[in-house]
């Protein structure tokens, strides 16, 4: 369950920047998820009610925006989506790629306070 | 960075209608439910940032701070990650007792309890750090910086962490080291990289380990090999036994070609 751990710091952030802004009260929270990012939303989800209780962002809502994988063949010299769960194929030239453009995303992108 | 209102500012005055009986008063000191108008001065305050933190900020760049130091001391460093049980253990003693005696090695090991590791590594020539999470399912940046720290490092030329046996959790932790090392053994399934890929994903090198008892348990290293090439194409791949000594020259050799400061 690293997503607790995970979690934790993402709070940390957000607390960072609601103390920065004199927030009183955080309402809601985006976070970006790369598909191959090796974190389970639902453990974020399940930690986040954990980790934000007695906070400022208790009871704050959490949205997670899901990033799709995509990698890149150097033979095509093209991106293509990665849909093969943690295979990247190219689709064109069939070739394996390890070079991923994006998908591993683990962001804090958007805070809503007052 | 950049910050927001989010709603325009509402109109300062508004009216209640006199038929309600109710006197004129600012919205603010409603008390039960909330006001239409209240709800809107409530949302004219909601600021709403947009920015880009990575969500482990904080282990990032304790990994980065690390990795300086390493580079700086001339130190090769790798992070040994696989199952309780893959053979990570075996594997360091054995290079301790033979590669080590030529390049001066350390070691920081992490186990959620027990020193047990930490007594089985410990050689006069190789100093041995020993961190127990208590209950922590893998080992971040500042625990080894901490695990660091307590090590006397004069001379030492590669560093080798043995993570917290699980092949999930430490996927996601930079420790700073050089060298993301994934082992996978023979008692495991063939498909265990396409069980568990995002650890095999970020993987530099894959070793195939307990390579000795593969025809007895039924193991097809073909299998596998084919495996860690699909979910990680950039891995380097070494199949070896710890305990028949096969493919441990070419272990030795891959550990020896990390920095020219590693050799021997």
């Amino acid at each position: 369950m690293h997503e607790v751990g995970i979690m934790e710091s993402a709070i940390d952030a957000v607390l960072r920047q609601a103390r920065a802004h004199s927030a009183r009260r955080v309402h809601r929270i985006v976070l970006r998820i790369g598909a191959l990012a090796g974190v389970e939303p639902d453990g974020l989800r399940f930690a986040f009610d954990v980790v934000t209780r007695g906070t400022l962002a208790a009871g704050a809502a959490l949205e997670i925006e899901a990033v799709p994988a995509r990698a890149y063949c150097a033979a095509c010299d093209a991106d293509f989506p990665v849909d093969g769960g943690f295979i990247a194929r190219c689709p064109t030239c069939s070739a394996l790629s390890a070079d991923l453009r994006s998908g591993r995303e683990l962001e804090l992108s958007r805070i809503e306070m007052t | 960075m950049n910050s927001t209102p989010v709603a325009p500012n509402p109109a300062e005055d508004f009216e209640v209608h006199p038929l309600s009986g109710a006197a004129a008063r600012p919205a603010r000191q409603l008390s039960g439910p909330l006001a239409p108008e209240a709800a809107a001065t409530l949302d004219a305050q909601v600021r709403a940032v947009d920015l880009r933190v990575p969500l482990l900020e904080k282990n990032d760049l304790l990994a980065e701070r690390n990795r300086g130091y390493f580079l700086g001391r001339g130190l090769a460093t790798l992070n040994l990650v696989s199952s309780p049980g893959a053979g990570k253990t075996t594997l360091l003693e054995r290079t301790l007792d033979e590669f080590g005696r030529q390049t001066r090695c350390a070691v920081v090991v992490g186990d959620l309890e027990t020193d047990n590791d930490g007594l089985r590594l410990h050689r006069p020539h190789a100093p041995v750090a020993q961190i127990t999470t208590g209950g922590t399912c893998h080992l971040d940046a500042a625990m080894i910086a901490r695990g660091v720290e307590s090590l006397d490092l004069a001379g030492v030329k590669v560093l080798f962490i043995e993570n917290v046996g699980n092949l999930v959790c430490p996927a996601s932790f930079d420790l700073g080291e050089q060298v993301r090392v994934v082992l996978l053994s023979t008692t495991e399934g063939e498909d265990k990289p396409l069980k568990y890929p995002p650890i095999f994903k970020s993987a530099h090198l894959v070793l195939l380990t307990k390579v000795d008892v593969a025809d007895a348990l039924g193991f097809k290293r073909d299998v596998a090999v084919a495996n860690i090439r699909r979910i990680a194409p950039q891995a380097r791949i070494i199949q070896l036994s710890s305990r028949s000594g096969e493919g441990l020259p070419e272990w030795y050799d891959f550990l020896r070609g990390l920095a020219p400061a590693a050799k021997a």
